[in-house]
Formats: C-alpha cells, structure tokens, sequence
C-alpha cells in the first residue's frame, strides 16, 4: 500500500512526537523504520494504523486518510512490542478474532506458524511467557497478510532461534504473498538485511529515507596514519572519527568516486564499509541522551535533513 | 554467513563467479531464482535481485523471459581472461610484499613455485 505523510505533527501535552514529518513509501517492499528510544517511531506507526489521530498535517495511505475508515483499516496491521494484546482468552480465542477482524486470514498458515513457534493454541494468553506473546503477535501479525503490516519491536522478547525462525517465516511469506511490511528494530544488524528501505528518524523527523543499499554505499570508513586520514577528509561529511595512537579511522557520509577511491590507495589508506548500524547511530547524533539539548541544529542528523532525504 | 567487508549483493554475485570458474554451473544451466537465493541467505529478494542484475551486466549470466537466469555460454572463458589480467597485482604483488614483509627470500619463493609445478 502506497503511503504519504505530509507536515505530520503529534503532540501530547508538552511532548511533540511527530515534528513535521514528511515521507512517501510507494509500498510492495520491506521497510526498516530505524530510530532511537522517544524519536517517535510508535507514534507514526499508530498514526497509520488509525490506533491515534494525528494533531496536524496528512496520512493517505492508497491516497485515502485512514482515521476513522474502516475500510482502510481493516487492511493495515500493527502488531505492538508487547505481543498479542487481546488478552482475554486463550491462543484460540485470539485467533478467532484476528480470523473476524482481518479479510486476508490464512487459517491453515496460522496454525503451522502456532505449531512452528511451539505455542499451545489452549494456553491462556494472560499466562503466556513475553517470548510466547511476542510470537503469537508475529503469527497474527503474519496469517493476517494484511496489506500494510507493521511489526513495532514485535519480536523482541523472542529468543534468537524464533527470532531467526520468524526471518525466514517472513521472507518467504512476503516473497509468496508481496505486499508492504514496516519493521521496527533496535536488532538492527540482525534484521537490516531483510530491508530493502530504511526510514530513519530522530526526535520526531525524518533524517534518511534510502534504499539500504544505496545507504550502506554512502559510508565508508577511511582508516591510516592520522596526518593522512585528516587530509583526506578534509571538505567531506565526517560522522565521526576514532584514533588508535598514530591510526585514526574516520566514518565518511557521501559518495566517494573512483578517483577519490583511488587517492585513498595512493594516500596508503583503507577504505571499507560501515555497518548499518554504526550508520545509524551517527545520524542519529552520536551516543548521549536521545534528544539532549546542544546537539540540535549542529549535529549531523540535523544537516542531513537537507538534500540527503528524499 | 558474510563477511562486512563488501555488500551482501557483491558477495553473491563473487560465489556465483566462482561457481561458473570451477565449473560447478555449467554454461547455459540455470542457476537458483532471486527468491531461493534470499531465502538461503536471509536476505531482501530486491538484493538478491542486484546481484543477479550486476551479472547480467557483466554478461556473466542472460535473463530468460519467464523462465530465470542461466550461465552464458562463454561466461567461463570471460572470468578467467578477466583473472588472468589481474593475477599478477592482485596475487603475486601481495605475496612478494608479504615475502619481503616476513623476511622469506624471493629465492625461496621462486623454489616453491617450481617444487609445485613438478606435482
């Protein structure tokens, strides 16, 4: 499903979630939404899923709002960080009515999912382990095959081989079943590759919006002796430099060019990748306090908000 | 599964070539779909996709409508000119400075060469 957000703004009380966010996902893929604790990833997720209204701005999603459209809403899922919510019966009961709630319910994927996730469909969801919550979540979130499905942190309180198991669930479902799935994620090296778009934002706006890959090209670690590795950087995007007595390592944002590439080797310097999420955590401002003051207009997330999102 | 060291794309497309180098895919065989291969890999099928692409710009492999991908038939003669050209810098200029490095004479090296010509 196709969905724009333009000058989106939430606020409760004091607190603006949102802050003039505007993005387009044209929908069919995989979408990482990336961004630090309070930078109001659950608040756009539970504005497109119609579970809050926005203060100001648009939501289209397939070109039409969605708060209050049940027609729209019965095909977008959001499945929450803490599991399966409806919490007043068993795995059964729960099931039963996500089957009356969502049009695309796959009964028989459900069940294999139950059985793949070794969940009791006669345990009572109150009495569930986080790790079985979380993984009936996923399986609702999954039969559900909802148009727009949305995984917020739904997966973190499974341990790593259900963790795994939901990846390849989840692949080989969308691939199966094509339609747009948004992830959520602190496990950022775990689930990046499953992204082909990665949505990162801070403090409420939109820092990066870029294929993954094209993401990951735009960072490159330049490491050598100091003096080398200041001259080269010198006039390009630096997110952040690390030193080791004589070597530094610089983390560089932007595309280097073959000549540029070749000065380095020339120069004696290795350049490589860097991870995603080092990416993230320099666009993001560096390690203090999500939101701290004094890193506002300077930091590099504020910079690249210009020219560098799309 | 992959190193950091290049993007998962590249690497895919790296295993394939040397799949076509050792003759495990033979020209004009069908090599597996985007999907089994993101599947194996746990990966976006979009990246398994650019592997694939990357290879069909490079002739390497030839896209049948609504069937898959297969190797080219000369994809294997292409590869080892293409290595051929860059053996020289890219394997015995690293190995004479690692020689030099580790204070093994080039003499010896040489002799080791000709020690495993005559296996």
């Amino acid at each position: 499903m196709r969905i724009e957000t333009e000058d989106l703004v939430l606020r409760y009380g004091e607190t603006t979630a949102i802050d003039g966010l505007t993005l387009e996902l044209e929908g069919g893929k995989i979408y990482g939404l990336l961004g630090r604790n309070g930078s109001g990833k659950t608040s756009l997720l539970s504005i497109l899923a119609a579970f809050r209204r926005q203060t100001a701005g648009s939501v289209r999603i397939d070109g039409r709002p969605v708060f209050e459209n049940a027609a729209v809403t019965s095909r977008i899922s959001l499945i929450r960080d803490n599991g399966e919510t409806v919490d007043i019966g068993t795995a059964e009961d729960a099931i039963f009515f996500a089957e009356w709630l969502r049009p695309d319910w796959d009964g028989a994927y459900a069940r294999s999912l139950l059985d793949l996730f070794g969940i009791d469909p006669k345990k009572n969801v109150k009495e569930m382990s986080k790790g079985q919550r979380s993984a009936l979540g996923v399986v609702i979130g999954l039969a559900g095959r909802a148009p727009l499905t949305m995984f917020d942190e739904s997966y973190l309180g499974m341990d790593a081989p259900s963790r795994q198991a939901f990846y390849d669930a989840l692949l080989a479902d969308y691939m199966a079943h094509p339609r747009t799935i948004i992830m959520s994620t602190h496990l950022i090296e775990e689930v990046s590759p499953l992204f082909e778009e990665v949505v990162i934002i801070d403090r409420g706006r939109l820092v990066a919006h870029e294929e993954s890959h094209t993401l990951l090209a735009r960072g490159t670690a330049v490491t050598g002796p100091v003096a080398q590795v200041e001259a080269f950087t010198a006039g390009l995007k630096v997110l952040g430099t690390r030193r080791l007595g004589p070597t530094a390592s610089a983390m560089v944002y932007g595309d280097l060019d073959d000549a540029r590439r070749g000065q380095a080797a020339a120069a004696g310097l290795d350049l490589g990748p860097i991870a995603m999420q080092d990416l993230f955590v320099h666009l993001t401002g560096g390690p203090g306090a999500p939101g701290a003051p004094g890193t506002g207009e300077e930091s590099p997330a504020a910079e690249l908000r210009t020219g560098e999102t799309r | 599964m992959f190193d950091d060291r290049s993007p998962i794309y590249r690497q895919i497309a790296e295993r394939i070539k040397a799949d076509v180098l050792s003759e495990a895919l033979k020209g004009d065989e069908q090599v597996m779909s985007t999907n089994q291969y993101a599947a194996f890999y746990r990966i976006n099928p979009a990246t398994a996709a650019k592997a694939f692409q990357q290879l069909v710009e490079e002739g390497v492999l030839y896209k049948k409508r609504g069937i898959g991908m297969f190797v080219s038939p000369d994809a294997r003669d292409m590869l080892r000119a293409e290595r051929r050209k860059s053996f020289f810098t890219d394997r015995v200029d690293p190995m004479v400075a690692e020689a030099r490095a580790v204070g093994i004479p080039l003499e010896d090296v040489i002799e080791r060469i000709r020690e495993l010509e005559g296996r």
